[in-house]
């Protein structure tokens, strides 16, 4: 063997540079985070769909021939003759075919990266951060907590995962023959091992609001209801409970069930005051500040009943605002115009109240990040 | 059972031994049986040790996919060398093992023979380590993130490179012993910075060449990787240019060395059914190993076995489907002529001269664009002006205007590209912050 003597088991480059290739996926992925976080498919999912991303800047874009210009060779059944179909062009709606303008996109290659709600969510919460976090006092000591989470191939004979243990046991013996259960060896076996939970300070409210009026339409819910969704999941990444309480209003305030606050619609005109009013009881009667982090969030439309309204809310606005951690308002509109609500809001200078307006589904993202910014401040 | 005997099954030397009987010449070659993970990876980078980059990262984890899925299992990777490695996956059985060194000695033998290999450094393992070294002492000089972007674009122009050919006039030969280390001494600077013209020279075909020797915006590190590139890509030239020849060289000598030996029933039936999964048709594709054994088989049937031979040593893909595909090879392999017609795909044509003509176009520059250089100081400006050479098939435009990044990364001014579109001149410009497109 002529003095060459490699130790494959050294081999790792093509597991590197696997591992390099799923981590550009990634990087391209956030690329995309504004469309994919207002994907209603993936909302609506409980994570158990898998959403089929199509990224381009992962293709290697070489000189090539146009894809379906000129004829090529190939092999048949023998059973075909001249003028036979055998198939179609894909749609032109991706622009393959031919007499394309440039600029068009024949047939064009990309990487389809499977996306679950979960990774979505671990790349958009590495973006987002909890601003102005108050040490609370602590009622009880939280109890460091351990967790099953992660498998070993080393352990303890106790902690034996029998399902996964046969499962490797089973793949290694498909690899080199029958798929059987058999011959054991010590490599095979998967132990469940334990990481200790770090335990998240304190609880959080949500307190969500939401406009009802005739004037919010299918579009101003689904942003409302996206919104909703990744500050929910949000937040419940960062405390131990987070609790929410969902209120509606149209001229006047109630509160609702979580089902009805998303889908609710009714007729009638807008008075601002009534809901903050009754957000400020809320937090006064069930969760006092001291004990909890609040985030009140609102959407509206903003077409508010009179200035004089405007005015009330925002007295009640200013007078919330020292106990919670951030207030948010969220102007959902299909139109160009400032509302009167936003007008009266845009005289508040307090850092802990944020404004966002929302006109396309991409918006949604980057509201995220005004409301839950990295940094404080 | 009428067949009881042990199973004897000729070894390593054995087997080259019976090659050289029958009349085949290959280098020695050295078996190496690797486990699944180690053969993938070989295959992905096509050669053991060579550069990292994600996009063999990539082709890797597509094919250690396909392979634990059980959609699809490579028997053996083999190394143009010499002496040849050939890599064996350690799953495969005795006979498996068999069939696949007898495969291998065609490969090894082709490596030899063939005339585009002539100029093929025989250390290529050897020389990709020492470049994938040389990538790692960059990537630690001046950061992972940068060599990566530079190697995208290096890779994206990778086949524009002009092997020395087998031409009749010799042209001098790459000499890779003194490439690399050495590369400080090269004159880069010698050359003023005015006018060039670059018209006629060698580089105007190489791109690559061209690039690394005339763009004034590279470091010195950047011009070492296009140069490595090249260099691998010039090794991996002729096996482009020979796939057909090549596969279908390797099949007719596993299929007559297996052959000669004495197998049982029950080992003759498991290699006539590996010797049918190699050649089984790909609907609307080719199987290179199968056109290729067909023709090799017509040839002996027609002109004899010295025929064949000088076809394994003179032709490559082009002049051997040109030369030699027949009205029988088509017939029997089913070939067919397909295109689009509308929005539908439509078989066209049986006839051997249009099967004929369609693939020798596809084989033509290995299905790669054949862009030239026309001006190194366009405008006098110092911008580059490339050309398509059209040849019947318009460029995908889409993808040459972000191949046309590239090249501006490489080369630093503004870079054009002049092709034909919907018969028309069509000109393409990236200057670094937008692309424009001139249609005359």
């Amino acid at each position: 063997m002529a003095g060459f003597v490699p130790d494959w088991s050294l081999q790792r480059k093509g597991a590197t540079d696997q591992r390099r290739h799923l981590e550009k996926i990634k990087e391209a992925l956030k690329d995309r985070l504004p469309d994919l976080v207002s994907e209603e498919a993936i909302i609506a999912s409980d994570g158990k769909h898998v959403l089929r991303v199509p990224i381009r800047s992962l293709e290697q874009y070489k000189f090539r021939f146009h894809p379906w210009q000129g004829d090529r060779v190939g092999q048949d059944q023998g059973d075909g003759q001249p003028g036979d179909v055998l198939g179609r062009l894909p749609k032109s709606g991706q622009g393959a075919g031919q007499g394309d303008m440039p600029g068009e996109m024949p047939g064009v290659d990309y990487i389809e990266a499977e996306v679950t709600l979960d990774d979505i969510a671990g790349l958009l919460f590495d973006e987002l951060g909890l601003p102005y976090l108050k040490p609370k006092p602590i009622a009880t000591i939280p109890e460091p907590t351990w967790k099953f989470k992660d498998i070993s191939p080393k352990g303890l004979m106790g902690n034996l995962d029998k399902r996964r243990s046969l499962r490797q046991n089973l793949l290694r013996n498909a690899r080199t023959g029958p798929a059987r259960v058999g011959g054991w060896r010590d490599s095979d076996l998967r132990f469940k091992t334990w990481v200790e939970e770090p335990q998240p300070e304190d609880n959080a409210v949500i307190i969500a609001m939401r406009d009802i009026s005739g004037s919010m339409g299918d579009f101003k819910k689904m942003m409302a209801r996206t919104f909703a969704f990744w500050m929910l999941k949000f937040l419940r990444t960062q405390y131990r409970s987070v609790e929410v309480v969902f209120l509606v209003h149209h001229t006047q305030a109630r509160e609702v069930t979580e089902e009805e606050f998303f889908q609710l619609g009714e007729s009638g005109g807008t008075k601002v005051s009534s809901v903050y009013q009754l957000c400020q009881e809320v937090i006064q009667t069930r969760y006092s500040p001291d004990r909890w982090n609040v985030y009140p969030i609102h959407f509206s439309d903003g077409d508010n009943w009179s200035d004089a309204d405007n005015r009330r809310t925002v007295d009640i606005l200013e007078s919330l605002l020292p106990h919670v951690n951030v207030f948010g308002y969220g102007e959902i509109r299909e139109g160009g115009y400032t509302s009167t609500l936003m007008s009266a809001f845009s005289r508040i200078q307090h850092p802990r109240f944020k404004t966002v307006t929302i006109t396309q589904r991409q918006d949604v993202y980057p509201a995220l990040k005004t409301f839950f910014p990295r940094k404080e401040g | 059972m009428a067949n009881v005997r042990p199973k004897a099954y000729p070894t390593d030397d054995e087997i080259w031994d019976l090659a050289r009987a029958r009349g085949l010449d290959p280098y020695p070659v050295i078996f190496e049986s690797v486990p699944a993970s180690v053969l993938y990876e070989f295959a992905a980078y096509l050669i053991p040790g060579r550069m990292s980059h994600w996009s063999y990262g990539k082709a890797y984890h597509a094919m250690k996919t396909r392979y634990d899925y059980g959609l699809n299992k490579l028997y053996e990777m083999v190394i143009n060398s010499n002496p040849a490695y050939a890599f064996l996956l350690d799953s495969n059985t005795d006979l498996e093992n068999t069939f696949v060194r007898a495969h291998v000695m065609g490969h090894v033998d082709f490596f030899r023979h063939n005339q585009c290999f002539q100029h093929t450094p025989h250390d290529m393992v050897d020389v990709a380590s020492r470049h994938a070294e040389r990538v790692r002492q960059y990537e630690f000089e001046v950061g992972r993130d940068r060599v990566e972007g530079f190697l995208d674009a290096v890779l994206a122009l990778e086949e524009h490179v002009s092997p020395p050919g087998p031409s009749i006039k010799a042209r001098e030969r790459v000499s890779y012993g003194t490439r690399g280390r050495d590369r400080q001494s090269w004159d880069w600077d010698a050359e003023p910075a005015g006018v060039r013209e670059v018209r006629h020279t060698e580089a105007a075909d190489d791109l690559l060449l061209f690039l690394m020797q005339e763009s004034r915006h590279l470091e010195d590190w950047q011009r070492d990787i296009v140069g490595m590139v090249r260099d691998e890509m010039i090794y991996f030239w002729p096996q482009i240019r020979t796939k057909i020849m090549n596969e279908g060289w390797a099949s007719y000598w596993h299929a007559t060395l297996m052959r000669e030996l004495r197998l049982t029933d029950d080992d003759y039936l498991d290699f006539a059914r590996l010797h049918s999964q190699v050649t089984a048709p790909m609907m609307y594709q080719i199987n290179p190993y199968a056109l290729g054994y067909a023709i090799y088989r017509d040839i002996e049937q027609r002109e004899g076995r010295d025929a064949m031979f000088l076809a394994r040593t003179v032709d490559d893909d082009v002049s051997f489907v040109r030369n030699y595909l027949t009205e029988d090879v088509v017939e029997s392999l089913h070939l067919i002529v397909y295109g689009a017609e509308d929005d539908k795909v439509v078989l066209k044509s049986r006839a051997l001269e249009m099967v004929r003509d369609r693939l020798v176009r596809e084989l033509v520059h290995g299905g790669i664009p054949v862009i030239h250089v026309d001006d190194g100081d366009f405008n006098q400006r110092g911008e580059l002006y490339l050309i398509h050479r059209h040849e019947g098939v318009d460029l995908d435009v889409p993808y040459a205007e972000r191949a046309l990044h590239s090249v501006h990364q490489i080369w630093g001014r503004p870079v054009h590209l002049e092709t034909r579109h919907d018969d028309k001149r069509l000109i393409l410009t990236y200057d670094g912050k937008s692309d424009t497109k001139v249609m005359l």
